[in-house]
């Protein structure tokens, strides 16, 4: 039941509160054109978002979007070719200790000691930071006590949905302002993916700002505003809401008994903008969508497709990001 | 302060669980040493001699009772005139093959000169010297206290040879420094630059970095930690030296013990420099083993004497530490001298410790790049 509460409240328009509408507050993370690049490889091109303070903030893209790229410049970690960046107001290269003290990161691989028990991994990175679990225990709370049964096991030893609390609960021990996390839910089954955004909420809640990275397209609709990103760029960035508001295309999905040879049958169609899986359809847009459902339904039929089905829908959010992938 | 007893749990808790680990840094120094010491033994003991005697004769007799009696040979075959040599040789029984010339104890008493060959097998050819030069040892000693006594010879010059610092030849006395060396070489040096990388390898160090940890509580938590255990094991090859093998410490034991200190610290170095290069552990480890170990072992004059070597391999045997620290303990314990002597090698090794730390300061990164 929470779950489903969850993916209903994000953010209509209307329910943003004012410190969240553009313009208004400060922005808290900003990153102004920044480029990096490996050697011949760009990772990321011009890159320039903020993000406001106490916002719930998506990086949605497929790998090699250069997402981790650009939290690692934000972590400090890497120096960025070009551009500046700064997070409550220090910048990323000249204050890398202030920033280092006030952030907390979860990267994307699991970077816990997993010869460590869940506990003692706890209390190292409270030494660390100069605290205690006692002291902050209040903000993990909710985190901690659904591994706190296993606190003397390795962390090796837990499964991935466990490890992710746990890293969470490590990287939250200083009580950071901002909470960086690369791909936090990825190798992570649909029960605990939710539960895990579930807790960024609540987190959110308690006032610190979050820049969470994810591939799942349904994640994005539990950030406040997300950035679409791509090969190094990003496409757009707006909140969930909005950016499914401006797709005009018309959408339709379809499906037949014999799903591959549907697809293959497609996009090889004159008339097919895109086509491409989603769940149990397909979801195909037309040239110029001026194609009407009759017309695929013709088509598909002359190639003999049994228990055919065309109708419209509404986009989503990654229909959004298909769309805009393919311009 | 707090920052740093924190790490330092961490890397305790670190080495005690991974066995091996635990195994290389408690297990291997005693293996390695009682290996040396008792299997990989250059020491003569029992080698099979055969003797062709062709006189028979009281002197003779003797002579054979003397070298079989010295401990350092056992006879193991009385070969007849006519006997194949070579063949006993070839069924590579005997090391050694001494042959008495027919009519000795007469012409030794006659003529003052006898013959004796012998031959030895030189397939091994450091065994072969050994054994000439004990076994003729042996017969000049007896010939010239039993039987040339009575005997005026002109013009005779008397040889006495003594063997200071290591009157029986020990190879222990070789080894125990050798050992010593190599094996705080490689715990220091090779299970640091391990460690530090394997936080590279796993991610880790990616926190660690982003964490207000600084670079420098970073080093020295993982070097604290070898740092002990390196010593308890400096102790524990002394100790097994001194009790199990009986090599002396001439000098100052707390002397001996701050100089290996300071070894320990030039390898825990080294080992932060290799760990700044590699970026993961499969290269630290590599450095460390064919880089250092080897030249270590070949050139540091732990088994062969550096005055043999071609002269490009004597100049790169200045630049293995090792090389120095050895002659700074066989100083101490052998000769029994202080600082006055090895302040030489002293200076140098901490030269050596301040160049690989400041080339460790340079190349250790704040950033993942």
């Amino acid at each position: 039941m929470n779950t489903l509460k969850l993916i209903n409240n994000p953010l209509q328009p209307g329910s943003e509160s004012p410190l969240l509408r553009r313009g208004l507050g400060e922005a808290f993370i900003s990153i102004q054109h920044i480029s990096k690049s490996y050697g011949d490889v760009q990772a990321i091109s011009d890159i320039s978002l903020e993000v406001q303070k106490g916002e719930l903030f998506g990086l949605i893209g497929p790998d090699g979007a250069g997402k981790t790229t650009l939290m690692r410049i934000l972590m400090t970690l890497l120096i960025q070719d070009k551009g500046s960046a700064t997070m409550n107001g220090f910048d990323v290269i000249k204050d890398y200790k202030k920033i280092r003290n006030m952030v907390g990161y979860m990267p994307g691989r699991f970077s816990l000691y997993q010869d460590l028990t869940v506990e003692e991994n706890l209390n190292f990175f409270a030494t660390v930071f100069k605290t205690t679990v006692a002291e902050n225990y209040e903000l993990i709370r909710d985190i901690y006590v659904q591994i706190e049964p296993f606190k003397n096991r390795l962390a090796g030893k837990l499964s991935g949905g466990m490890k992710q609390k746990l890293a969470l609960s490590c990287a939250l021990i200083h009580k950071p302002e901002i909470l960086i996390l690369d791909e936090p839910t990825t190798g992570v089954d649909a029960v605990s993916r939710k539960e895990f955004w579930e807790m960024l909420k609540n987190l959110q809640q308690k006032g610190i700002t979050i820049l969470v990275s994810t591939p799942y397209m349904d994640e994005a609709t539990l950030c406040n505003r997300v950035a679409l990103m791509q090969k190094g760029k990003v496409l757009d960035i707006d909140t969930p809401a909005k950016l499914v508001e401006n797709y005009t295309r018309k959408l339709y999905a379809i499906r037949s008994n014999d799903m591959h040879r549907l697809i293959m049958d497609l996009r090889l169609y004159e008339k097919t903008d895109s086509a491409y899986a989603f769940g149990q359809y397909l979801h195909v847009t037309g040239k110029d969508d001026e194609v009407e459902a009759t017309e695929f339904e013709n088509f598909l039929m002359k190639k003999d497709h049994e228990n055919l089905e065309v109708f419209d829908i509404q986009p989503t959010i990654e229909d959004v990001f298909m769309n805009m992938m393919n311009e | 302060m707090k920052q740093f007893i924190g790490f330092l749990r961490k890397e305790f808790l670190h080495i005690f669980r991974d066995p091996r680990t635990m195994m290389i840094i408690f297990l291997l120094p005693i293996v390695q040493l009682l290996l040396f010491g008792k299997v990989i033994n250059t020491d003569i003991q029992n080698s099979r001699i055969a003797i062709l005697d062709q006189s028979h004769d009281n002197t003779t007799r003797e002579i054979t009772s003397k070298l079989v009696s010295s401990g350092y040979f056992v006879l193991g075959e009385e070969l007849m005139p006519g006997d194949d040599v070579e063949d006993v040789f070839r069924k590579g029984k005997v090391k050694m093959v001494v042959t008495f010339g027919p009519e000795f104890e007469k012409s030794l008493e006659r003529d003052g000169k006898a013959e004796v060959q012998l031959l030895a097998d030189a397939s091994d050819p450091n065994t072969a010297r050994i054994l000439t030069n004990y076994a003729s040892g042996i017969i000049n000693d007896y010939v010239k206290k039993e039987k040339l006594q009575n005997l005026q010879l002109p013009n005779q010059i008397n040889t006495e040879v003594r063997m200071l610092y290591n009157e029986g030849l020990k190879s222990v006395y070789m080894f125990v420094p050798g050992l010593m060396a190599m094996i705080l070489m490689l715990i220091s040096a090779m299970m640091t630059s391990i460690s530090i990388s394997k936080e590279k390898e796993l991610g880790t160090m990616e926190v660690l970095l982003a964490s207000p940890l600084k670079p420098i509580q970073i080093v020295l938590g993982k070097v604290t930690p070898y740092l002990l255990l390196s010593f308890i094991n400096a102790l524990t090859i002394i100790l097994i030296g001194v009790f199990l093998f009986g090599v002396p410490i001439k000098g100052s034991f707390v002397f001996l013990m701050a100089e290996s200190f300071l070894f320990i610290m030039m390898a825990l170095s080294l080992g932060i420099l290799i760990s700044t290069i590699a970026p993961n552990q499969m290269v630290a480890m590599f450095i460390s083993l064919l880089a250092l170990m080897l030249p270590t072992v070949l050139l540091s004059g732990f088994m062969f004497p550096i005055e043999n070597m071609p002269l490009p391999l004597r100049i790169l045997s200045h630049a293995m530490p090792p090389r120095w620290f050895i002659v700074i303990i066989k100083n101490i314990m052998l000769k029994g001298t202080g600082i006055l002597f090895v302040w030489k090698e002293t200076l140098i090794l901490m030269f050596m410790t301040f160049v690989f730390i400041a080339l460790s300061i340079k190349n250790f990164k704040i950033r993942l790049e």
